[in-house]
C-alpha cells in the first residue's frame, strides 16, 4: 500500500441543486415562523409527514439539524450542555446536541443560511416511535419549553412480519392524531391534499430508490457519502413536487455516468456497504480515506430508510401505516439479515462496513452476533468500526484509519 | 528467483521491517535467505522519524552492514507514515500476521498485546488473513493498563511479572475500566491483600479481557512486547486455554519482521513484473 496518491473523488453536479432545495425550504420555515404565516410543524425523520402537509403544516425536521451539528461539529461542544441538564452521555447524540444547541442559542442554520437567527418555533410536536423511544423523549422536552402539543405513534418494535393487526393499530394511532393537530392548524385535514401528498411521497421515494439504486452500476457514480448529503430533500420534502423535481435532476446525472462508465471515484476496486449511520463529523475524512484505497462505500441500508414504497394514495391512512411500519429499522434481525443480505448481492459488494455508534443503538446492528451470521451465510468479509453519529469523542481517528486500511489490505489478499 | 543485488555490488541484499508502535519502535532486518541479523527496539518518544533512524543504525551495527545494503524497507504500527526512509506501509495487523505465519505456518489465531491496543488475527493454513479485531476505545487489557497500575502500585514494570509468579492467592477483579481496576486495587490494598496476589489478578485481568475480543482457534499465537516482557502471561494463558500458546523468538519483533518480509516480496514481485 504505497502512500501520498491523489486521490479523486467526483462530485455530482446536481449536489448543487439539492443544495438550494435545502436552502429554500429552511429559508420558508423561518419566514412561516417569523410571519406566522403559516403553522410549523416538528417532525420525526420518518413521521407521519403527509398528514401534516394535509393540514398546511410546513414541517421541520429537528434530526435534520442535528445532523448539520454533526456535519459542522458543533455537536461535541454541545453535548455536554445537555448532559449537564440529565441527559446521560450514552442516549441519543441527536437528541443531546440538539438540546444542547438550544440551550446555548446557537444554531449551524445561521452560518449556513444568513438571515436564519434560530431554528422555527414550533406549533405542535409529531413523532413516530417506529425508530426509537429518544425521538419522544426529545419532542417532550421542546413541548415542555415551547409549551406548544405533543402527539405521536407508537410503533412496535422488532417486527419479524408486518400483519394486518400492525397495520390496523398504527392506522388508527394516525388517525387520531388527526383531532389534536387540526385544533393546532386551526382547519380541517384536506383529504385530496392529504392524498396528493401521499401520491408525491410515493413518487419522491421511487426517485430515490431509483437512484441509490444507480450505485449498482460498475463502477458506481455515487457514493454513500454523497448519500447522506444527497437524501437531504427525501427526508424533509417528501409529500412535495419540489423534492420529486430535484430527484429527476440527480437521476439524469447519475445515469448519465453510468451510461459514460464514469465512477464517482477513479479506481474502484473494492465495494463496500456501509451498516449504520454515518460519522456525521468525518464525512468527508472517510470518503477521502476509502477513495485513496480505491474502495467505494457504494450502498447502505441508512439512505434507503426514506424509500417508502407501500405509501398509496388510494389507502392513505392504512397505506401509511404499512410504509412506516415495513422500515428496517422496525424489523426483527431475520428480516434485516435477509436485507442485508439481499442489497449486497444487489450491489455486488466485496464487504460490509458496520458502524458500532455508541449512542444509537436503534441504527447499529452488529453487536447481538450479525456480522458473525452474515459472514457465514454470504461469505462476506467485515469491519466494525467504533464511533458514533455525532460525539467525536466516541472515536479514534487513528483506529478507524488502522481498521479501514487492514481490511482493504484483507480484501486484497481476496481479489 | 533471487532478489537484486543491494545498491552496494558486494553485499547480500537486506530487507528492512519499522514498527513504529505508540509505545516502543522495533526494527528487523532480513537478509535474502530471510535471516533475522539484526534488530533494535526503542521507546517511541515524540519523534518517531529521529527514532526509527536511531534503530535502524543499531541494528546495521548489530548486522555489521550498511544502510546502502538495504534493498527496501516497509513501516507499520501507530506512526507508519512518519518513517522518512520508508515510502511504503503496511498495516500492523497485516505484518503481524505475516511474521507469524513465517515462523507457524499453519491456521492460527494471534493474540498481540501491544502497548495502547490488542489485536486478534486469524489466518487460514495458507496465511491468509480470515479477521481480526482491534480493542476498543478503553486501555483496558493493554500495555498501558500494566504500566497504570505498576505506577499505582509504585513497583517497576520489569518487576510484575517475578511478582506474579509468587502468588499463591490471586485477587480477583472484576472491572472492566482502568479506572475502576485502580479503585479495586486500593480496595484490596486497603483489605490488607498481599501485592504480589493483586499483580497476578492485573495480569488475569489482562488476558480476560484478551480473551473475551473473539473465539480462539486451535493453534494460538501471542506477540507483543507486553508478552515478551511477561511470560508469565502465556503461562496463565494457555492454563485458560487448556493448550500450549505458540511464541514466536521475537514475540515484540513480529510486525518488523512481518513487514521486512513484505519488503521482500515487494522486491521480489516488482523483479518478477520487470522479468516478465
Ligand atoms: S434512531 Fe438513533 S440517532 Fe435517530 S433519533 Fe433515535 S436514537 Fe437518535
Amino acid at each position: 500500500m504505497t502512500q501520498e496518491k491523489e486521490i479523486v473523488i467526483r462530485r455530482l453536479k446536481t449536489a448543487k441543486d439539492l443544495g438550494k432545495f435545502m436552502a429554500d425550504y429552511y429559508y420558508e420555515l423561518d419566514d412561516a415562523a417569523k410571519s406566522g404565516k403559516k403553522k410549523v410543524a416538528w417532525c420525526t425523520s420518518v413521521g407521519p409527514a403527509e398528514i401534516l402537509r394535509g393540514m398546511g403544516f410546513l414541517t421541520y425536521f429537528p434530526e435534520t439539524h442535528s445532523a448539520m451539528l454533526g456535519t459542522t461539529r458543533m455537536a461535541s461542544d454541545l453535548i455536554p450542555k445537555a448532559n449537564a441538564i440529565g441527559y446521560s452521555p450514552d442516549i441519543c447524540s441527536y437528541l443531546t446536541a440538539d438540546i444542547g444547541a438550544f440551550l446555548e442559542g446557537v444554531t449551524p442554520l445561521s452560518r449556513a443560511f444568513p438571515g436564519i437567527e434560530s431554528v422555527p418555533k414550533p406549533d405542535v410536536l409529531v413523532y413516530n416511535t417506529n425508530q426509537c423511544r429518544d425521538v419522544q423523549d426529545w419532542f417532550a422536552w421542546y413541548a415542555d419549553r415551547f409549551d406548544v402539543p405533543l402527539v405521536g405513534v407508537e410503533t412496535y418494535r422488532n417486527v419479524p412480519e408486518v400483519t394486518p393487526a400492525h397495520i390496523t393499530s398504527i392506522a388508527r394511532q394516525m388517525e387520531n392524531i388527526v383531532e389534536p393537530l387540526e385544533k393546532v392548524a386551526g382547519r380541517k385535514l384536506d383529504m385530496d391534499e392529504f392524498k396528493n401528498a401521499v401520491a408525491l411521497s410515493r413518487e419522491c421515494s421511487d426517485l430515490w430508490e431509483k437512484c441509490l439504486a444507480a450505485a449498482s452500476a460498475v463502477p458506481s457514480p455515487l457514493t454513500f457519502f454523497d448519500g447522506t448529503t444527497l437524501m437531504g430533500p427525501a427526508v424533509v420534502g417528501r409529500g412535495t413536487r419540489k423534492a420529486i423535481d430535484a430527484y429527476n435532476l440527480l437521476l439524469e446525472e447519475l445515469e448519465e455516468r453510468i451510461s459514460q462508465g464514469i465512477g464517482a471515484i477513479e479506481n474502484e476496486r473494492y465495494r463496500l456497504y456501509w451498516e449504520g449511520m454515518p460519522i456525521w463529523g468525518r464525512l468527508s475524512m472517510h470518503s477521502k480515506l476509502f477513495a485513496g484505497l480505491n474502495a467505494n462505500v457504494i450502498a447502505s441500508t441508512y439512505c434507503s430508510s426514506w424509500i417508502f414504497t407501500a405509501l398509496d394514495p388510494a389507502d392513505p391512512f392504512e397505506s401509511m401505516a404499512r410504509a412506516y411500519t415495513e422500515l428496517f429499522i422496525v424489523r426483527s434481525d431475520d428480516y434485516k439479515e435477509e436485507y442485508i443480505k439481499n442489497k449486497l448481492e444487489f450491489f455486488k459488494c466485496d464487504g460490509i462496513i458496520y458502524h458500532d455508534a455508541k449512542t444509537c443503538p436503534n441504527n447499529t446492528n452488529c453487536r447481538y452476533g450479525m456480522p458473525q451470521r452474515l459472514e457465514k451465510r454470504a461469505g462476506m468479509p467485515s469491519l466494525v468500526i467504533n464511533g458514533d453519529l455525532n460525539d467525536l469523542r466516541m472515536l479514534s481517528d487513528e483506529q478507524t484509519k488502522t481498521n479501514v486500511e487492514a481490511f482493504i489490505e484483507q480484501l486484497e489478499e481476496r481479489k | 528467483m533471487s532478489p537484486p543485488p543491494a545498491k552496494n555490488a558486494e553485499a547480500s541484499p537486506l530487507f528492512v521491517g519499522v514498527d513504529v508502535g505508540s509505545s516502543r519502535t522495533k526494527v528487523a532486518i532480513l537478509d535474502a535467505a530471510l535471516n533475522l541479523i539484526g534488530y533494535d527496539v526503542r521507546k517511541s518518544g515524540t519523534d518517531f522519524s529521529l527514532t526509527a533512524d536511531a534503530c535502524l543504525k543499531r541494528a546495521l551495527g548489530m548486522a555489521g552492514r550498511k544502510s546502502e545494503d538495504v534493498v527496501h524497507t516497509i513501516s507499520t504500527g501507530y506512526g507508519r507514515k512518519n518513517v522518512a526512509f520508508s515510502r511504503e506501509t503496511r498495516t500492523e495487523i497485516g505484518c503481524h500476521g505475516k511474521g507469524c505465519y513465517h515462523y507457524f505456518p499453519r491456521a492460527v489465531t494471534i493474540i498481540d498485546i501491544g502497548g495502547q491496543d490488542n489485536k486478534i488475527i486469524k489466518l487460514d493454513d495458507g496465511g491468509r488473513r480470515l479477521s481480526f479485531k482491534m480493542n476498543r476505545k478503553c486501555a483496558a487489557g493493554t500495555g498501558a493498563f500494566l504500566e497504570e497500575m505498576s505506577a499505582r502500585l509504585d513497583i517497576p514494570l520489569e518487576d510484575m511479572d517475578g511478582l506474579a509468579r509468587k502468588s499463591n492467592d490471586m485477587v480477583k477483579l472484576g472491572s472492566f475500566c482502568t479506572v475502576f481496576s485502580a479503585t479495586e486495587v486500593l480496595e484490596n490494598i486497603r483489605g490488607g491483600k498481599k501485592i504480589e496476589d493483586i499483580v497476578k489478578g492485573l495480569f488475569y485481568s489482562v488476558i480476560k479481557r484478551v480473551l473475551e475480543m473473539d473465539s480462539m482457534t486451535e493453534n494460538v499465537v501471542m506477540t507483543g512486547g507486553v508478552v515478551a516482557h511477561n511470560p508469565y502471561l502465556v503461562q496463565m494463558t494457555e492454563e485458560q486455554i487448556g493448550r500450549p500458546v505458540l511464541i514466536p523468538p521475537h514475540p515484540q519483533l513480529t510486525g518488523a519482521v512481518g513487514a521486512a518480509l513484505y519488503a521482500l516480496e515487494a522486491v521480489q514481485a516488482g523483479a518478477a513484473e520487470e522479468n516478465n
